[in-house]
């Protein structure tokens, strides 16, 4: 008997609905963390590779913070300029052969978390670099020490400005995840393969696919934007809550 | 008189590309006694900002040696400095450099803050200082809800939170049109006066200048020329 399309989909969801749901959880996950570990990640490389030497620093401080440096700098290359399907290969299949047998799903989480630190570092410096040099000088002048100034005035500057551009990254992440599929992660677009497998009819199992992500997608955009517009209303531009919650503190 | 600051042979070089270095002051001695008025005038570039983040411990030398109230600033460590600048120096900025979303009196508060002195007191003191600078109705404004002379005068009260001896002033009046300008260089005749302040003022006006008691001219990172100036206030009031 000759099923239609429309049958076809209708077949996947009622067999296999629950797996494309699944599939739609680890893939959520995998943004969720990825995103949120990585903008850690991001945040603390790209302070570390803002800290400045002086010239009466300890050597070993002028030795520990160039190493960093130079380290930090391939990590952010290597991670920009290599495919993130590449990046999932190397690390699983290199800590197994090192005989560390991670699951898929802790290899994926681990791989698109650093990957999207990578990102993130650039994103945020390029933030602290935005911030108004005049904040750190009347920061300072008021008698904050450098890194009193970098925590409770650039920071929070820093990363309301990179807020739009790390939403973005969360949203590559929906969609980019799809490549750990090839270390076996369970996520959306493995899953969709596995029930496509089964009858041999890939077509109608990635329309489904498709229509889960546009979806996944779109919602959150959707959402992002709305958050950014109630933030940077013209009023609060620049804002900073941080110091507010510096001058609570002290009080 | 006693020198409270003590400026021998500073020199600032910036790298821009190896292997050229830009020296932003080159061999540069300063002496100016406590209580004195001066001025630092000099074209655009010639390193008068650069001057003053070194004089207020913003910024460390390449070299030479600064001494500021007998201490060797050189010496001294990040936490040490920003104790000093909190309670030393009071500064004003060209471009205001208040903290965005802070009140007024919370901007003036904060300095306080950081010199550990309690919280009623601070209030306190911020609404006085605030009353002064004629900052009284606009004190839980926001930064960015006063104009420029507002802004500026709420830095001065800033500036003097801590009861600094020395107030480094960066164009003050730079953004202001000339009758604010006035008004903020009132402010700092009757600190001079009346509570003995030492103040350091970088202008542009040759007119600002003249009010001071010395006058010492930058061109391309050196000090040119020093003058006396009248100290007076010269324009009819
Ligand atoms: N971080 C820096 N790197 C390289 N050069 C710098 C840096 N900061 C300042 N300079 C240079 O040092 C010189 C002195 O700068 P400075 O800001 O002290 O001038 P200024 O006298 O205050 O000028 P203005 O009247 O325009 O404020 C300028 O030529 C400037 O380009
Ligand atoms: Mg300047």
């Amino acid at each position: 008997m000759e099923r239609s399309f429309f049958d076809w989909i209708l077949l996947y969801i009622d067999k296999y609905g629950e797996l494309f749901l699944q599939g739609t959880g680890i893939t959520l996950l995998l943004a969720v963390v990825g995103t949120v570990a990585g903008g850690v990640i991001g945040l603390l490389v790209a302070i570390v590779r803002e800290i400045h030497i002086e010239k009466n620093d300890i050597l070993l401080k002028k030795i520990v913070v160039r190493v960093a440096r130079v380290i930090l700098g391939i990590y952010i290359e290597v991670f920009r300029a290599t495919p993130m399907i590449v990046q999932g290969m190397v690390v699983f299949y290199g800590l197994a052969f090192g005989g560390i047998h991670l699951s898929p799903l802790a290899a994926g989480l681990g791989v698109i978390s650093i990957n999207t630190g990578a990102y993130i570092s650039e994103i945020m410096r390029g933030g602290i670099i935005s911030v108004d040099k005049g904040q750190t000088e009347g920061a300072l002048s008021i008698g904050m020490t450098h890194w009193q100034t970098m925590l409770s005035i650039v920071l929070p500057q820093a990363i309301r400005n990179s807020l739009p551009a790390i939403g973005n990254e969360f949203i590559i992440n929906i969609k980019d995840s799809a490549v750990l599929s090839v270390i076996g992660v369970a996520e959306l677009f493995f899953q969709s393969k596995s029930a496509a497998g089964t009858y041999l009819q890939y077509f109608p199992a990635m329309v489904i696919t498709c229509v889960i992500y546009l979806i996944l997608t779109v919602i959150i955009s959707r959402v992002l934007r709305y958050i950014e517009k109630r933030m940077d209303g013209p009023k609060n531009y620049k804002v900073d809550e941080k110091s507010e919650l510096e001058y609570v503190l002290l009080h | 008189m006693k020198t409270i600051i003590d400026m021998q042979e500073i020199t600032k070089s910036y790298f821009i590309g190896h292997p050229n270095e830009f020296k932003a002051l080159n061999d540069v001695n300063i002496r100016i006694g406590e209580g004195e008025f001066v001025a630092v005038i000099g074209e655009s570039g010639s390193g008068k900002s650069t001057l003053m983040n070194i004089m207020g411990a913003l910024d460390r030398p390449t070299e030479g040696k600064y001494y500021l109230d007998g201490i060797d600033v050189g010496q001294e460590k990040d936490h040490a400095l920003s104790g000093i600048r909190n309670r030393k120096i009071g500064f004003v900025f060209q471009t205001f450099n208040l903290i965005p979303r802070m009140s007024a009196l919370r901007n003036v508060e904060l300095p306080m803050a950081y010199a550990r002195v309690p919280g009623r007191r601070r209030a306190e003191r911020a609404r006085q200082l605030l009353e002064i600078v004629g900052m009284k109705d606009r004190m839980s404004h926001q930064p960015n809800e006063l104009s420029g002379g507002q802004k500026q005068r709420v830095a001065i009260a800033r500036a003097m939170a801590n009861n600094p001896a020395i107030i480094l002033a960066d164009e003050p009046t730079g953004a202001l049109d000339s009758t604010t300008g006035h008004l903020v260089m009132d402010i700092f005749h009757k600190l001079h006066e009346e509570e003995g302040k030492t103040i350091i003022l970088i202008t542009h006006s040759r007119e600002l200048a003249g009010e001071t008691e010395r006058i010492i001219t930058l061109r391309d990172g050196a000090v040119i020329a020093e003058l006396a100036g009248s100290g007076k206030q010269g324009r009819t009031a």
